[in-house]
Formats: structure tokens, C-alpha cells, sequence
């Protein structure tokens, strides 16, 4: 309703300035006036106009930081505080210069408004005023280009802690899978054409190829008899569709076979899956170590968005990209500090990826080593959540207690 | 004239975009209530109950993004005023080839009746962001947008750059071969230079788009695979592999990023005319100017990988990217300074145009301030793909850049209809466009800085999100009020085509070519032989000569020097 008067008040005020606009014009045909000719009332009103906008503007833009200034709270990774140092320099240097330059656009606009008893200062250059404003701005740029591949190369280093946590993010329509080492601290070999129902990342076993190979040969089987049974009833361009699934499947078949056959399956990466640990809708970190994100996405292209941590990466189809960071604040002492007992972390999808992009999000936790560890402890591993028909699940059971490493 | 189908079309065009834009702010403003227009505009099967779904946000987002980069920006503001000033300024009968001509805005006219097809399809128009990026545009299992819509737009955008690349090379061939006596380089006006400069941009990066699109298409019906690997999408492993997403946004952001100077230029070259002529004063460094504007156009070429700081590309290379992207900040500071120094000490007339170019010249330092953030790789892993990156290209392409439109339009109105457009009329829609511009874009800095994604149908789900849901509301009501004043200028510039003051054939006192000719169009512009120039088109109040202007055929005084 409220709105409704709104948009009323608008058009009105629309219909008004139109009216009154054609009130003028006649008017301006019986004095005579030309549009052409700016009256000076005009040119002085515009230029009041130019000031008082700018101590509005400016009365805005100083309310804005103080109001919205913090944006987020504190930075919660280690890294993440160097970007806000950089940010702060930065934000400072570009608000000055913000402020200089409109403080004299606008002050020039309302001090040389027209008149006509003064000429304009013929001025049409002056190699010294253009070489103060191209050197100036170089150094300034010289600062801010120095200062940010500084922290961005200690961003992106590549030299690896000597205890990172390795996490595989993973990243489908709509939703995020987390995948931790076993054990064995290996992230198994995966691959997309051994994805299933129950099989979310595609991590490849003898056994699981095999399954894989059976399941398709499954789905084949069935279209066969199907377009052996009804073939001749189903409209033509079904027929070349099942058809045509068929070819695919046969050829996904092919893909496997190439898979079985690769580097990792001679070399025994196969079983280094089987005790990793697939986690959704949480994602748990310890604090004070590097954590090392490995992020993988099977259908589109996604971005792992982790504000409070300064930190994001795209999700890319066919190409894995990394990021590592240490956090450094837990997730109950930043509800303390953000004085929040609901508060949690957290992990947006920031790539458009379809109709559900903004319901893609996953809570991050960021906890104590052994509470972390506790928590890891009591995850199923892969070849568990299967239903344990694999022998591995005795390997890691054994070995399952995982040495707490603490400097 | 050419100029006048351009731009009736862009302005067509633009009052379809800006009404999208009004419908995804409702949404956005107040998610989830329900408004009786969303349910008349869109229909049951895009806003059931008054609330629209999130494909429809997405495919709006999309088109309205499209529209006015591509098809305002793009072809409305260089199509319009390269065509109108080209040959008026540089005293030549007509544009090189009329013919060229013709095509490319019958390319630009058929171009824009797919792309609004497009809204109308059963799938929906595409939706994957106006940068369309694959695997999403690629397959039509992905999202319901990368289906026939998404064929629509990638044919549109086809014939687009056919369009351009017609008119582009028209536009060079033309200022190069066809200035007359007298005109050297260094006496054309800076209009003149940023349409050169804007088109050899368009020549060497739009052919880059054409081959993104079409791999494109064919990846997306002809079984290959230039962009996709890996993916298993609809519960099926798809059948081709091999290729890489990424690929697609080099070759997009080759055109993409010098597109923003494709865009920026002409609004420039634009605003530099008007605020030279209104201040009665000669553009301060018209040389600097030229530098700028080359160098700009140099540097936009080898910006591009800033958009993909953070696809896994080479941290090594982000930082190349990063360093040469600060570097184009050196050639826009010298710009606005020079338009800075360029008021003072003028005799400023606040014509509507004046305006309009003194809002680009504030919303052109705002945005690129900004930009400098951006550009910073290991600030852009905060900011990337957030409100903070709206926020900075809608303040230099959505304000600036349009804004310098809007100036051309004021300033050049009585050239292409031989009447005046209404000036009382023109400072009220400049200060609400002014004011609701700057009410639109600058809260929304801080609705990124909070870590807002873009493209976000709804942002309540996320309490760490307050700020936006606290800012939307008041950003929507200050971009509703913003479009309903564009009404007051589509008001004064119809009316005035029909029922204006008849104009008289210089207005404003101006130095350059084009108010040489008569108010009448007549066939190779000049009635006689064509001018002569003799002086640079500076020449405001020049202490040598009485008047306080001096137009470019008026021979130099024996104790005159050239510029």
C-alpha cells in the first residue's frame, strides 16, 4: 500500500513537471526567450545547486562509512589481516583524492558560473601542471601496485606448511561436498565418469570400476530391450534418442575402461579413496594450521566465497584450482567477538550456477585440533558409507588415530 | 541520417533495460512480497502470485545487462554520434561508404529484435550474466536460460559485431581519408579522436567475441568440446571432454575489457567537446588529451586477465595483469584533471549538456577510484564477483558513460532535428538522474563490502548479509524514482521533435564544423564548396579576437600563432 502511494506521488509529481514544463514554453514563446539562451538566474541557480550537492554528497558519503564502514567483522585468517591493511591504505589513499578532486570540480562549478561582463582565462595547457598530475598519481600508483603484489604473492606462495590440512571442495548444482584425507593423508584419485548415487565425487577401486561398468551395461541392457519390445511403437524420434543414449553410454563404457587402465591404477593410487571422508553441509577446520583447499566442480563453474576469511576461488570444471589459508579465530570466539551466539561462518557459491545459486551455502567451522580431530574421528570413510563391503575399512580403523600434531 | 535510426533504436532499446532493471530491483528490495505489476508484466509462468522466480531474475539480470552494454553503450552511443559527427566535424560530404553504412545499423536493428525475441521464448531469455560463461550457456540441462534463449543471444550477439565492425571500419577509413583542407590530426576536435581510437578498438576486439561465440555454438550443438571437460551434468557423464571453461573467458574478456573503453571513449571525446564549449574556454591540454586517450586505448588491450584473478589462473600472471591495469588509473588522472582545470577560471553555461558532462567528469574519478580496489589482485579475492563490482562499472558505464550520452543527445539535438529541447526540462532530469544515480550505486559499495554476492535472487537467507537486506529497499526506491525521470526525457525529447523551438544554426556558440552547415539537412552537408580550417577548434576566448568564440574556418591573424 505504502508503495502504491509512492508510485502515485511520483507519477503525479512526473504529470506536474510536464504540465508545468508546457506552462513554461508558452510563456517563454510570448517573452520571446530562446532555449538556447541560459538566463542568468539559470546559471546561478545551477551552480548553487553544484554546492549545495556537494556538502549533501559529501554529508552522505561520510555517514555511509560511519554507518556501514565495518563491513564484516574482523578477519578471521591469517592472511586475511594483511588484505585489510592493504584495503585500509588503499581506501585512504582513494578517499582523499575522492574528496580533492570533487571539493575543486564542484567549487569550480559554482565560482565560474557565467556572467557577461567577464571573459574566460584563455589557458590551453601548461606542461608543468600536466607534469605534476602524471607523475603524482604514477608514484601513488607505484605504492599501491608494490604494496598489493607483496601480499598477493604471499597469498599465492606455493611453499607448503609442514602440517597443512588438505580439503577437496567440491562443487555441484546445488550444493557443496567436502572431502578430507584418511589416514592414509591422501585425497584418493577421483574421476567424473565414475560419479553414481552413491559414488558423489567419482572416486575410483577395482571394485567400484567394475560396479560402474556393470551399472551401465545395466542401463543399456534395459534401453536394448525396451526398443526391442516397443521400438516399433515409439514415434522415430524417440527411438534415434534411446538410440543415441545408447552410443553414449557405451562410449562413457570406453572412458572407464581408459580410467582402469591409467597411471593411478597401476601405481596403486586406487585405494587411497577408499578411507577418505565425505562430508556435507559442514565444513570443519582446525585452528592455527594451513589449510590446503583443493576445489573441483563437476557440472558448471562455481566460486567458493569465504568472506569472513578473505578468501575465494572458483570451482572449475575439468581444472582443479587451490587456496590456502590458516584461520585464526574459532568459531566460539567470534561470537564472542562479533557478540553473536548464532553466529556462524561460512561458504557462498559467488559464480552464478543456475536457478539455485543463492540457496548454495555450507556453515564453516572453525574449532579447537582436538575437537576438530574428534569430529573427523567420528565421519564415516567412503568405503563405510558404501555399506562396508570393501576389506580397507579394517586397514583404517587401525591406523585411524591420527598422531595430533601440535608444534 | 543513420545517426537518428541509431539512435531512436538504443533509446528503445535503453527504456526496455531500465524497466528490467526496475522489476529485478522490486525483487530485490522486497524479496519474496508480492506485487501485482511483477504477476501483469512477467505472467503466471515467470512471477506466480506476484513474485517472480528465480530463473526470471536471472534471465532480467542477463538481458538488461546485455542490453546496455551491447546494444545502449555500444551501438547506441558510437553508432549515433560517429555517425552525426564524423562527417560534420571533419567537413566531409557523407561517411566514406553509405552503403557500410546502411548495413551495419540494419545488422544493429536485426540484432536487436532477436535479442528482445529472446524475452519472449518458452525456456526464457538467457541467464547465465551478460558474460555468459560456459559450461552454464553451454548446456541446456544446466539452467532453463541455456536453451533457445541462449541460441537467440549468441545469433544476436553474431550480428552485432557484424554491425560494428561494419561501422567501425567505416568510421576509420572516414577520418582518415575524407578530412578537409586544413583539418591536420592535431586540429581535430577530441570527439573525433575518441570515435577513431573507440573504433579501432571495436576492429581488433569484437572479431574475438565472434570466435568465443561461435565455439560457442558449436560446443553447444555440433558435439564439441572448446569449452567443456569433465562434467557430469543431469545424472549422465557427458559425452565430450577436453576442453577448458577458461578458454572462453579469455577470448570473452579480450573483447570485454577493451569494451569498457569502447563504451567510456565516446562519452569522453563527448563530454570534452561540450565542457570546452561551455566553459568559453579551450580544453585544457589538448595534446594530453590525445595522449590519453591513445594511451587508454593501448593499455585496454592487455588488461583483460583481471576479470579471472581468481579462475586458478598464474598468481604470476594476475600480477602482470595487475600492473598493467594501475596503469591505465595514469592516463584517466590526467583526464579528469585536465577537465577539472578546464573550469577553472572559465565562464561556465549551465546547459543541460554542461551538466551531464560535469556528472561524467564526478561519476568518471568516483568509478575509477573504485577500480583501483579491483584491481588489486589480492584485494579482489574479497570483492570479486560482489555488490562492491556492481557498484564500480554501473558507476562509470551505467552513470558515466550514459551520461555522456545524455549530453550528446542535449548538445547535438538542434543538428539532428533543427529544433531545441526544452532546458528547464533538462536540469530537472538531470539533477533527479544525478542524485538517484549516486543514490543507486554508492550504497551498493557497501552491500559488497559486507560480502554480498551478485546475482543473488535473495539475500535474507544470510544474516551476516543485514547490511544488504537494511540497503536494498532504499537503493530500489531511489532506482524506481531514477527511471520514472527518464520519463520527463523522453517527454522533452519527443515533444521536441515534433513541437521544439526551431534552432538556429550555431546554439551554443561553438567552434567545430558541424555548425557550419544549415539547420535544413541538405545532401553533402555543405551547400557550396566544402570549409576550409584553419586553426585548431579551441579558440574560447581567445585574447587575440573580440568574440569570446572562434570558429575553426576563420583564417589565423597575421600575428597568430597555431595552437
Amino acid at each position: 500500500m505504502f508503495s502504491l502511494l509512492v508510485l502515485i506521488t511520483i507519477v503525479l509529481g512526473v504529470v506536474a513537471a510536464v504540465q508545468l514544463s508546457k506552462v513554461y514554453q508558452l510563456a517563454a514563446k510570448l517573452r520571446n526567450h530562446r532555449e538556447e539562451d541560459i538566463s542568468l538566474a539559470d546559471n546561478k541557480m545551477n551552480a548553487w545547486f553544484m554546492l549545495i550537492w556537494m556538502i549533501v554528497f559529501f554529508a552522505a558519503v561520510i555517514y555511509f562509512y560511519i554507518a556501514y564502514g565495518d563491513f564484516l567483522p574482523v578477519s578471521a585468517s591469517a592472511h586475511g589481516n594483511d588484505i585489510d591493511m592493504l584495503f585500509t591504505v588503499n581506501i585512504v589513499v582513494i578517499t582523499t583524492v575522492f574528496f580533492l578532486v570533487h571539493i575543486l570540480l564542484f567549487y569550480f562549478s559554482w565560482k565560474y558560473y557565467y556572467r557577461d561582463d567577464r571573459k574566460a582565462f584563455f589557458f590551453p595547457h601548461s606542461t608543468k601542471l600536466e607534469m605534476v598530475w602524471t607523475v603524482i598519481p604514477s608514484l601513488v600508483l607505484a605504492f599501491i601496485i608494490i604494496f598489493g603484489l607483496r601480499i598477493w604473492n604471499d597469498i599465492t606462495d606455493v611453499v607448503a606448511s609442514e602440517n597443512p590440512v588438505q580439503v577437496e571442495v567440491y562443487s555441484k548444482q546445488f550444493d557443496w561436498t567436502i572431502r578430507y584425507p584418511g589416514a592414509d593423508k591422501e585425497l584418493g584419485f577421483s574421476n567424473y565418469n565414475l560419479i553414481s548415487g552413491t559414488n558423489p565425487l567419482g572416486i575410483a577401486s577395482d571394485d567400484l570400476i567394475i560396479k560402474k561398468i556393470a551399472e551401465l551395461d545395466e542401463e543399456i541392457q534395459s534401453i536394448e530391450t525396451k526398443l526391442k519390445k516397443e521400438g516399433n511403437f515409439l514415434p522415430s524420434s524417440q527411438v534415434e534418442a534411446l538410440e543415441d543414449k545408447i552410443y553414449r553410454l557405451q562410449r562413457h563404457k570406453l572412458r572407464i575402461n581408459d580410467v582402469s587402465m591409467s597411471r593411478e591404477a597401476s601405481s596403486g593410487v586406487f585405494s587411497a579413496g577408499q578411507d577418505d571422508k565425505l562430508v556435507k553441509g559442514e565444513l570443519h577446520l582446525p585452528i592455527g594450521r594451513e589449510v590446503e583447499f583443493i576445489f573441483n566442480s563437476r557440472d558448471v563453474i562455481h566460486s567458493a566465497y569465504m568472506p569472513h576469511f578473505r578468501a575465494q576461488m572458483n570451482c572449475v570444471p575439468g581444472i582443479p584450482t587451490r587456496f590456502k589459508m590458516t584461520p585464526t579465530i574459532t568459531t566460539d570466539s567470534m561470537r564472542t567477538i562479533v557478540d553473536n551466539p548464532e553466529f556462524d561462518y561460512i561458504l557462498l557459491c559467488n559464480k552464478v550456477c543456475g536457478a539455485s545459486h543463492n540457496n548454495m551455502a555450507v556453515k564453516v567451522i572453525i574449532e579447537s585440533e582436538d575437537e576438530y580431530q574428534e569430529w573427523l574421528d567420528g565421519q564415516k570413510t567412503f568405503s563405510e558409507s558404501l555399506g562396508g563391503e570393501s576389506e580397507e575399512i579394517e586397514e583404517s580403523e587401525e591406523i585411524s588415530l591420527e598422531p595430533v600434531a601440535k608444534k | 541520417m543513420i545517426s537518428r535510426q541509431f539512435l531512436i533504436t538504443a533509446v528503445f532499446m535503453g527504456i526496455i533495460a531500465v524497466l528490467l532493471s526496475v522489476l529485478f530491483r522490486i525483487q530485490l528490495g522486497w524479496p519474496g512480497e508480492s506485487f501485482e505489476i511483477l504477476n501483469a508484466v512477467l505472467g503466471d509462468r515467470w512471477a506466480p502470485g506476484g513474485v517472480m522466480n528465480q530463473n526470471a531474475y536471472l534471465a532480467l539480470v542477463t538481458i538488461h545487462g546485455t542490453i546496455m552494454v551491447f546494444f545502449v553503450l555500444t551501438g547506441g552511443l558510437s553508432g549515433t554520434f560517429s555517425n552525426l559527427l564524423i562527417p560534420l566535424q571533419i567537413g566531409a560530404r557523407d561517411m566514406a561508404s553509405g552503403f557500410l553504412n546502411m548495413l551495419s545499423y540494419w545488422f544493429f536493428f536485426v540484432s536487436s529484435v532477436i535479442m528482445i525475441a529472446s524475452l519472449f521464448i518458452e525456456t526464457g531469455a538467457a541467464s547465465g550474466g551478460w558474460t555468459v560463461y560456459p559450461p552454464l550457456s553451454a548446456l541446456p540441462q544446466a539452467m532453463p536460460g541455456s536453451g533457445m534463449g541462449m541460441t537467440m543471444w549468441l545469433l544476436s550477439m553474431v550480428l552485432f559485431v557484424v554491425s560494428s565492425l561494419l561501422g567501425g571500419l567505416n568510421y576509420i577509413v572516414t577520418i582518415v581519408n575524407l578530412r578537409t583542407k586544413g583539418l591536420k590530426m592535431t586540429r581535430l576536435p577530441l570527439t573525433i579522436w575518441a570515435f577513431l581510437v573507440t573504433a579501432i578498438l571495436g576492429v581488433l576486439s569484437f572479431p574475438v567475441l565472434v570466435s568465443a561465440v561461435v565455439l560457442l555454438l558449436m560446443d553447444r550443438g555440433m558435439g564439441t568440446a572448446f569449452y567443456l571437460s569433465n562434467i557430469f551434468i543431469d545424472g549422465e557423464a557427458l559425452d565430450v571432454t577436453g576442453g577448458s571453461p577458461i578458454l572462453y573467458q579469455h577470448l570473452f574478456w579480450f573483447l570485454g575489457h577493451p569494451e569498457v573503453y569502447i563504451v567510456l571513449l565516446p562519452a569522453l571525446g563527448i563530454s570534452s567537446e561540450i565542457i570546452a564549449t561551455n566553459s568559453r574556454k579551450p580544453i585544457f591540454g589538448y595534446k594530453a588529451m590525445i595522449g590519453s586517450i591513445l594511451a587508454i586505448g593501448f593499455l585496454s588491450f592487455i588488461v583483460w586477465g583481471h576479470h579471472m584473478f581468481l579462475t586458478g589462473m598464474s598468481p604470476w600472471l594476475g600480477g602482470l595483469f595487475v600492473i598493467t591495469t594501475l596503469l591505465i588509473a595514469i592516463p584517466s588522472a590526467v583526464k579528469a584533471f585536465n577537465y577539472i582545470t578546464t573550469l577553472w577560471k572559465g565562464n561556465i553555461r549551465y546547459t543541460p549538456a554542461m551538466l551531464f558532462s560535469i556528472g561524467l567528469v564526478s561519476t568518471f574519478v568516483s568509478g575509477g577510484l573504485t577500480g583501483i580496489i579491483l584491481a588489486d589482485s589480492a584485494l579482489d579475492i574479497n570483492v570479486h564477483d560482489t555488490y562492491f563490482v556492481v557498484a564500480h562499472f554501473h558507476i562509470v558505464m551505467g552513470m558515466s558513460a550514459i551520461f555522456g550520452m545524455m549530453a550528446g543527445v542535449y548538445h547535438w539535438f538542434p543538428k539532428m532535428f533543427g529544433k531545441m529541447m526544452n532546458t528547464k526540462l533538462g536540469y530537472v532530469h538531470f539533477w533527479i538522474t544525478f542524485i538517484c544515480g549516486y543514490g543507486v550505486f554508492f550504497p551498493m559499495h557497501f552491500v559488497g563490502l559486507a560480502g554480498a554476492p551478485r546475482r543473488y535472487y535473495d539475500y535474507s537467507n544470510f544474516e551476516f548479509l543485514n547490511v544488504a537486506l537494511d540497503l536494498n529497499p532504499l537503493i530500489s526506491v531511489f532506482a524506481i524514482v531514477g527511471a520514472i525521470a527518464q520519463v520527463l526525457f523522453l517527454y522533452n525529447f519527443f515533444y521536441s521533435i515534433f513541437r521544439g523551438q526551431a534552432a538556429v544554426q550555431n546554439p551554443w556558440k561553438s567552434n567545430t564544423l558541424e555548425w557550419t552547415t544549415p539547420v535544413e539537412h541538405i545532401h553533402g552537408n555543405w551547400p557550396g564548396d566544402l570549409p576550409v580550417v584553419h586553426r585548431w577548434p579551441y579558440d574560447y576566448s581567445n585574447p587575440q579576437h573580440e568574440t569570446d568564440f572562434v570558429p575553426q574556418t576563420v583564417p589565423l591573424g597575421s600575428d597568430e600563432k597555431d595552437h
